[in-house]
């Protein structure tokens, strides 16, 4: 019963449960919104594949914010940046599809270039117009800055809030470099106009339909690599980190390479997830890095249930859709107070989010009910007793 | 030609004046001039004000103002002269007195044209040298030397031999030298003894003007000359340290006195409190609500505005803090990763509050007049609300490093933050210090917030500008301690001043951020850092 | 002071500590402490509060490093000063903390399959397989400590003396050469007491071991040299019997 099979041990009921309804969303959207004529009851409005598609991205920045905080117990308040960065080599790659059909029609330089008056391409662009190489940038740019980081902040033994704290700082330094136009990433308006992706047009039903189900699949891939990591001895090592850390060490576990592992693998599915998000929104600008968004990634985790993996994704999905339903309306300037007290109610009245509260309440539920079939034991003929 | 024109005036104002100097009693030139007003000629009004200017009597000040405002009257029958003053009344420009009498029918004003205008400028130039006012003769020297005008050198040199003011005589000579370095024929000896003078200045000017010396200079003249630039650039480089230097203590400043709050909350309590740039903001919010009711009420306080703001600040803003750790902290203790997000809430409410209360946008917040303004000392401009808020944050520190020393209550702090099972053994009540040590953290930035309202934009967003600074400050000077946060601030500040003229204000910022994150990770527990054991649990 | 006068790369001693001294801001907590451990002992250390005995176990540890002295294990073969808790924990000397530190979310047995010699890179750990051996060496561990009938609670449920014995159960499937035990009976019953006693001197029959304690009648029940330290250095060695009657030592806890 303790060895049970590895994929059973992956896929529990809550896992297997929430890829089904992955995979369902995944086929219905497309179907309802391609197959099902406008006006007809079942139809899906274009607009509503562009925002699913993007509360799935949200959904799996969530993800891997919750690997590493659900599970180490470091809140990084850097995913926004990597998220960011992900965009951004996405959105160079799309900048680079626009070929001549920019403004002033240059087929290398991207507009802002030729606004900026230079003269060639700079050359952390090369290679950009490939596809496989812009999605490489994708995890490797991100990956890259998080293992350095990581390196020098785990060796040195930064915990607790201090790493949340500099892994913020890190965020407002992206922040504020790329603003600057001599950056070369388009500077306050950042990179945008984008016209195709691998030759479809970005804008086209088909395009978003297909970005919706990549999106789906990038976050259940990414949803059974996190399974896999938290159910291996690997994920009871992290989660002995998060408890107490010192006797994972004194037992002769490195430490700072299970946090490198796993903040490096994190910042990378953050990444795809920007990926994801920048042609199904149009635009990437430096707006993204802001510190506030990584902070409020951290809240979608806390309202799902932080280390239930489930929960992260609920979480994105509830608190943006109540975020889209409440902006757009006569609520709009009530929303920050909701947001404000979403933080302020979930750490005080709900500190396990979602599905941690539920989890508790059927594991309550077991208890009594063990405990009703533990009386009715007593019944029967004493058992040795445990205690010596 | 007018220009020329002009000189040739000035000149003879000039030594008019040396004239009206040495026949000061007679009281023949200034009257005899008088009746050139009444011709209504141009050329005779420009000889009447050379010859008013260099008079040397008292009335000659009043008068040609009065010409250049168009309040000059005459009257060409009575060969009369009066001036009328801002509120109509006549005086008699010959004697000073009230006019008397029924003005003469014929009563008309001097006109002026832009030559005379020329002249009315140099005898002014020449009058102020001589000015009753220490200041004036001061700032008109100044003009002088950076005129270079040589029409003027005699009025210099007079004006030398009466001056008694040290300051104003050695401007007097370092315009004199520039006059004499500017012009084609004086000796080579005069030319050494004015670079001396010029050296001595030492600043921006001084270096230009001996940069534009010609080339064809006697060798004896010209390395004087390269000597002087030497030490003019040197001392230069200097000033410019110095500036750095009070730009880097200024910001310095402003960081230690958005940080010093946090150095409570954070520093000695352990709370991490993302709402405490908006403790800041509603100090600053409170200086805008107390100058709108004086702006609309009692005009008058407008100049005492801050000193009411600052206790009024202190106390919303201590109250609200107080507010949020009985309402909300006190139930995170122990988990500081939860409070950074409860508190990131807050200040999502609170900035969300003051935007729907007063607007998104920015608020006017005015300067006191003892705010506003700048003075020269040295090298170096000096704004007064940048001196006032260095000042007023050095006296918040060593206030708050002497409340926390010397009272009770900074005891009790001490106490319950060194080791709070102990302090409530032996019987303080550790629930009510939390409150006040939060409320005195929340209340100094409301303090902060003043302060910034003079020289930030007053808008919701004011205290995230401060936030991540903030805590950069606390966690570089080492986190527990004051004197680290203070080290903290200036040295940011001023690395970050020094940085700026090579890499820009933004890659400055950038260039710091980047070297606390490797600086923390050298040293995890900042500057100042507790050593030993009982932390690390 | 006793200085210990044998070359350290000559020693038999399993554990050798010389000259060591460390001091926060000021406050000597070690005084050129020395001290000895062959292989196969099991050492009694107490001592008054901030005599010195966590940090000497901090610096055995690699947890802090000494300001000066020489820290060796296993005859002189390993600096222990030159390596962090990591290495040294592969090298063999297991530690439990004065506060029961066990994994509470995970259950008592993947604590002790947590502890287990194994490889404890990332790799290994990411493609671990439980195998039938394993199992057994945790059956037989628990047996040891006597949690058996515990394996599937979760740590965090059990009581305060049961978390001593895991703790000491999860040192003991480390395997190590040698176990530093800080306090293992604080708050716990006479009986309990007594019992671990009888574990430590079970375990001491293939392993070498270091027991700080305040616990006298726990001591005296061990039956083996004690040392006593005061003020960050050795102030009495030998058997209880002698310690508890040198007239420093007396003066030391009465106070004179």
């Amino acid at each position: 019963m303790m060895t049970a099979h590895p994929l059973i041990r992956l896929l529990d009921r809550g896992s297997t449960l929430f890829l089904v309804l992955l995979g369902a969303f995944a086929i219905a959207i497309p179907v309802l919104n391609l197959l099902m004529p406008e006006g007809s009851a079942l139809h899906v409005s274009t607009y509503f594949v562009a925002l699913f598609g993007k509360y799935v991205c949200y959904g799996l920045l969530a993800l891997s914010i919750d690997l590493i905080w659900g599970y180490v117990g470091i809140l990084s308040l850097g995913h926004g940046a990597f998220f960011a960065l992900g965009g951004y080599a996405m959105g160079m790659y799309l900048m680079r599809q626009i070929g001549d059909r920019g403004v002033y029609a240059n087929p290398i330089l991207p507009d802002f270039m030729v606004f900026l008056n230079w003269s060639e391409l700079p050359f952390f662009w090369y290679g950009f117009q490939n596809f496989f190489y812009a999605m490489l940038m994708v995890l490797l740019v991100p990956g890259l800055l998080a293992f350095v980081f990581g390196w020098f902040a785990f060796r040195s033994r930064v915990t607790g809030v201090y790493l949340s704290i500099i892994t913020q700082a890190m965020t407002y330094a992206l922040l504020l470099g790329f603003f600057r136009n001599n950056f070369g990433f388009g500077g306050n308006n950042g990179l945008t106009d984008f016209k195709d992706i691998l030759g479809f047009n970005v804008q086209a039903e088909g395009t978003r339909n297909a970005l919706l189900v990549t999106s789906c699949i990038a976050l259940a891939v990414c949803f059974l690599i996190c399974r896999a990591i938290v159910t291996s001895k690997f994920g009871k090592v992290l989660i002995g980190i998060r408890d107490a850390e010192s006797r994972t060490r004194f037992l002769g576990y490195r430490v700072e390479a299970y946090k490198l592992f796993v903040f490096t693998v994190s910042a990378c599915m953050a990444g795809v997830a920007g990926a994801l998000y920048v042609p199904q929104v149009g635009i990437i600008n430096p707006g993204e890095f802001a510190p506030g968004n990584s902070i409020e990634a951290a809240i979608w985790v806390a309202v799902g249930g932080r280390g239930t993996l489930t929960g992260a994704v609920l979480g994105a999905f509830v608190v943006n859709y109540a975020k889209t339903f409440f902006t757009s309306g006569a609520l709009a300037p009530y929303w920050l107070f909701m947001l404000g007290g979403l933080f302020i109610g979930t750490t005080l009245f709900m500190p396990r989010g979602i599905i941690g509260t539920y989890n508790n309440w059927r594991a309550g539920h077991a208890d009594k009910a063990e405990a009703r079939s533990a009386e009715a034991k007593a019944a029967a003929p004493a058992q040795p007793s445990a205690a010596e | 030609m007018g220009k020329f024109h002009d000189r040739i005036l000035a000149f003879a104002v000039a030594i008019g004046l040396i004239v009206a100097a040495a026949g000061f009693a007679h009281a023949g030139p200034y009257e005899d001039a008088l009746e050139k007003f009444t011709t209504d000629e141009f050329s005779d009004t420009a000889e009447a004000v050379t010859a008013v200017a260099t008079s040397g009597n008292p009335l000659a000040a009043p008068l040609i103002a009065a010409l250049q405002d168009g309040r000059l009257q005459f009257s060409a029958k009575d060969k009369k002269v009066l001036i009328k003053t801002a509120d109509d009344k006549l005086i008699d420009a010959e004697t000073g007195k009230p006019f008397a009498g029924t003005p003469p029918d014929d009563l008309d004003t001097v006109r002026v044209n832009n030559r005379l205008r020329g002249v009315i400028d140099a005898a002014n130039g020449a009058l102020t040298l001589m000015a009753p006012d220490p200041n004036q003769r001061y700032e008109s020297a100044q003009q002088v030397f950076k005129s270079r005008d040589a029409a003027v050198l005699p009025a210099v040199e007079k004006a030398l031999e009466s001056e008694k003011v040290a300051r104003v005589k050695k401007v007097l000579n370092e315009a004199r030298a520039a006059i004499l370095l500017a012009a084609d024929d004086t000796s080579a000896a005069d030319r050494i003894a004015a670079i001396e003078f010029i050296r001595a200045r030492g600043d921006q000017d001084s270096l230009a003007l001996l940069q534009s010396l010609p080339a064809d200079l006697p060798a004896d003249v010209r390395a004087a000359a390269n000597g002087a630039i030497k030490t003019v650039e040197r001392n230069l480089a200097l000033w410019n340290t110095v500036q750095n230097l009070w730009y880097g203590l200024s910001l310095g400043s402003v960081l230690l006195l958005a940080a010093i709050g946090l150095a409570i909350t954070f520093g000695v309590m352990g709370v991490i409190n993302m709402a405490h740039g908006e403790m800041v903001m509603l100090g600053a919010y409170v200086t805008y609500v107390v100058q709108d009711v004086i702006r609309t009420s009692y005009p008058g306080l407008f100049d005492y505005s801050l000193a009411i703001a600052l206790p009024l600040a202190f106390i919303f803003s201590a109250a609200v803090g107080i507010a949020i750790e009985r309402s909300v902290i006190r139930f995170l203790y122990g988990r500081p990763l939860e409070t950074l997000l409860a508190t990131w809430g807050i200040s999502l409410v609170l900035q969300q509050a003051v935007r729907v209360a007063f607007g998104p946008t920015n608020k006017e917040v005015g300067n006191p007049s003892w705010m506003s303004g700048a003075f020269d000392l040295g090298g170096i401009l000096i704004t007064y609300n940048r001196m006032w808020i260095i000042l007023f944050t050095a006296i918040v520190f060593a206030a708050l490093l002497a409340m926390l020393r010397f009272t009770r209550l900074g005891l009790e702090m001490r106490a319950v933050t060194q080791n709070r099972q102990m302090a409530a053994a032996v019987g303080i009540r550790t629930a009510r210090i939390d409150a006040l040590t939060f409320g005195l953290g929340s209340g100094i930035a409301g303090l902060a917030g003043v302060a910034l309202s003079q020289i930030d934009n007053v808008s919701p967003n004011l205290g995230q500008g401060y936030i991540i600074d903030s805590f950069m400050v606390v966690v570089f000077g080492g986190v527990g301690n004051l004197w680290g946060t203070l080290v903290g601030a200036l040295t940011l500040g001023i690395a970050n001043k020094f940085l700026e003229p090579f890499a820009g204000a933004v890659l400055a910022k950038i260039a710091i951020l980047v070297f606390i994150i490797l600086f923390i990770q050298k040293r995890p527990r900042g500057m100042f850092a507790l050593k030993g054991r009982a932390i690390e649990a | 002071m006793s200085t210990v006068q044998a070359d350290p790369k000559t020693t038999s001693a399993l554990l050798y500590l010389d000259g060591i001294s460390v001091s926060f801001d000021g406050f000597k907590a070690l005084n050129e402490l020395s001290f000895i451990v062959e292989p196969g002992e099991m050492r009694a250390i107490i001592g008054p509060n901030g005599a010195g005995k966590t940090t000497m176990m901090d610096v055995i540890t690699g947890k802090t490093r000494p300001d000066e002295g020489d820290v060796f294990f296993q005859e002189g073969k390993f600096d222990l000063s030159k390596l962090d808790e990591t290495e040294i924990a592969t090298l063999g000397i297991g530690r439990k903390f004065q506060k029961p530190t066990v994994f509470e979310m995970h259950t008592v047995e993947d604590n002790l399959q947590l502890s287990l010699k194994n490889d404890r890179g990332v790799r290994a750990t990411l493609f671990w397989q439980s195998s039938a051996e394993q199992e057994a060496r945790i059956d037989q561990v628990l047996d040891t400590v006597r949690l058996k009938h515990l394996r599937a609670r979760i740590a965090g449920s059990l009581s305060h003396g049961q978390k001593q014995w895991l703790e000491i159960a999860m040192l003991l499937a480390q395997d190590p050469k040698l176990l530093l035990v800080d306090e293992p009976v604080a708050g716990m019953t006479d009986v309990e007491t007594m019992q671990t006693a009888e574990l430590l001197r079970e375990i001491n029959k293939t392993k070498t071991v270091v027991v700080v304690e305040h616990d006298m009648a726990f001591v005296r029940e061990l039956g083996v040299k004690v040392t006593c330290l005061h003020e960050g250095s050795v102030l009495a060695e030998g058997s209880i019997d002698q310690v508890s009657t040198n007239d420093r030592v007396v003066e030391v806890y009465l106070g004179r």
